[in-house]
């Protein structure tokens, strides 16, 4: 089964994402921030990563920054996935290597959407 | 509502627009005209409909109508459809074309917008053949405040990210406080007109490609097969009707063959007879 990480600082939002996610057939993993997403990467590179933005230790655009320099980092689909709405933002995820971006709040219709668009599904 | 209510708004939706309103889906009914009564500052629905029955308020009527008539919309809803408009049929279309005379398309029952919009994009994508022939578009929808919205090129959060590639939303848009202004270079691609596909078309011809998707299917038989007619004479010879990808309306008019999801294209030698 394909795996995807959620990597997002509220429980409750890791909750809601995983409910979606394993109903679209992945095995979901959870991290609470950056670095505990990049340990996780470091032991095993998943398929896809819904990304938030903001989040202390490391944040999502430095995760994002540091995964693509580890051995098969370039692998992972990354979804952002924040509260950060301005085109500054959605342009920085893109030239970083995102391949989509959701807006929160979201629902289960725009991560499939969005999930489409990435060609996860 | 009571039933002579449902039948009340059945009935002016028949004759106004030729759609087809079901009397036992009153949750429906009930959802899509609250919002109309209390626009209209109704105390509830069934005032409403006493006041537009008693007084004949066209006004009011085409409020209910409308309502009645929406449907869902999304941005690039059957991406398929437009990755093949974009790959094969605008390109094919361009090499044929004499000088001065641009494509023409028209977006029948585009609601806010989405629709002719996602069009204009997908010809901006297809290559400078398409692009140096020239593209028309159309926009035409039932209700004036669905063209309001549409013309506005202004849409929502939640509706750009219904369809919409997030390197399409960067391209075309710009961030207007909560909501997403679409570039004006787009918006001036589409033009906009208010056309009722249950009277009679005028002025309407000559199309290469016409999208009427999911619009259609709301209409009661005898409207569906009457517009469905009078879009086919709308066509061009060798010109493309496309339909909702998963609408299925049964017969379609002669000379129409399948060429994709949703897509129909007019046998040329068809029209020609007709």
């Amino acid at each position: 089964m394909r795996t995807c990480l959620v990597v997002d600082d509220s429980r409750v939002i890791r909750k809601v994402a995983r409910r979606i996610i394993e109903e679209m057939g992945f095995e979901v993993a959870e991290a609470g921030d950056g670095l505990e997403a990049l340990a996780w990467c470091r032991a095993s590179m998943p398929e896809a990563i819904l990304l938030d933005w903001n989040m202390p230790a490391m944040n999502g655009i430095d995760f994002l920054r540091q995964l693509r320099r580890e051995r098969g980092g370039d692998n992972p689909t990354v979804v952002f996935c924040t509260v950060e709405n301005d085109l500054d933002h959605i342009r920085e995820a893109l030239s970083c290597g995102a391949a989509e971006y959701i807006m929160k709040p979201f629902d289960s219709d725009i991560v499939q959407s969005k999930f489409a668009q990435a060609k996860l599904l | 509502m009571k039933p002579d209510e449902i039948e009340f708004v059945a009935e002016v939706c028949r004759a106004a627009a030729g759609i087809r309103v079901d009397p036992d889906k009153i949750y429906l009914v009930e959802s899509r005209l609250a919002p109309v009564a209390r626009r209209e500052g109704f105390g509830s629905i069934r005032e409403m409909l006493i006041s537009a029955r008693q007084r004949k308020e066209e006004k009011l009527l085409w409020s209910v109508v409308e309502a009645m008539a929406q449907g869902e919309t999304c941005f690039l809803r059957d991406p398929q459809m437009f990755d093949q408009l974009r790959e094969e049929v605008l390109p094919q279309l361009a090499v044929r074309r004499q000088p001065g005379h641009p494509i023409r398309i028209w977006s029948a029952g585009c609601a806010s917008g989405q629709e002719p919009y996602s069009v204009a994009m997908t010809v901006e994508a297809s290559g400078a053949g398409v692009l140096a022939c020239g593209v028309d578009i159309l926009g035409t929808d039932l209700s004036e405040r669905a063209l309001e919205k549409a013309q506005a090129g202004l849409f929502t959060q939640f509706e750009v990210q219904r369809g919409l590639p997030i390197q399409l939303l960067a391209r075309h848009f710009e961030k207007r406080d909560e909501l997403w202004a679409l570039s004006p270079r787009l918006r001036a691609m589409v033009r906009w007109r208010r056309v009722n596909l249950n009277a009679e078309l005028r002025g309407l011809a000559d199309f290469d490609i016409i999208l009427c998707r999911n619009v259609l299917k709301a209409m009661t038989a005898e409207a569906r097969e009457r517009a469905l007619g009078q879009l086919v004479q709308a066509m061009a010879p060798g010109g493309y009707l496309v339909l909702g990808a998963e609408e299925a309306l049964g017969d379609l008019p002669e000379g129409l063959a399948a060429a994709g999801p949703g897509l129909h294209r007019l046998d040329p030698a068809a029209r020609a007879a007709a």
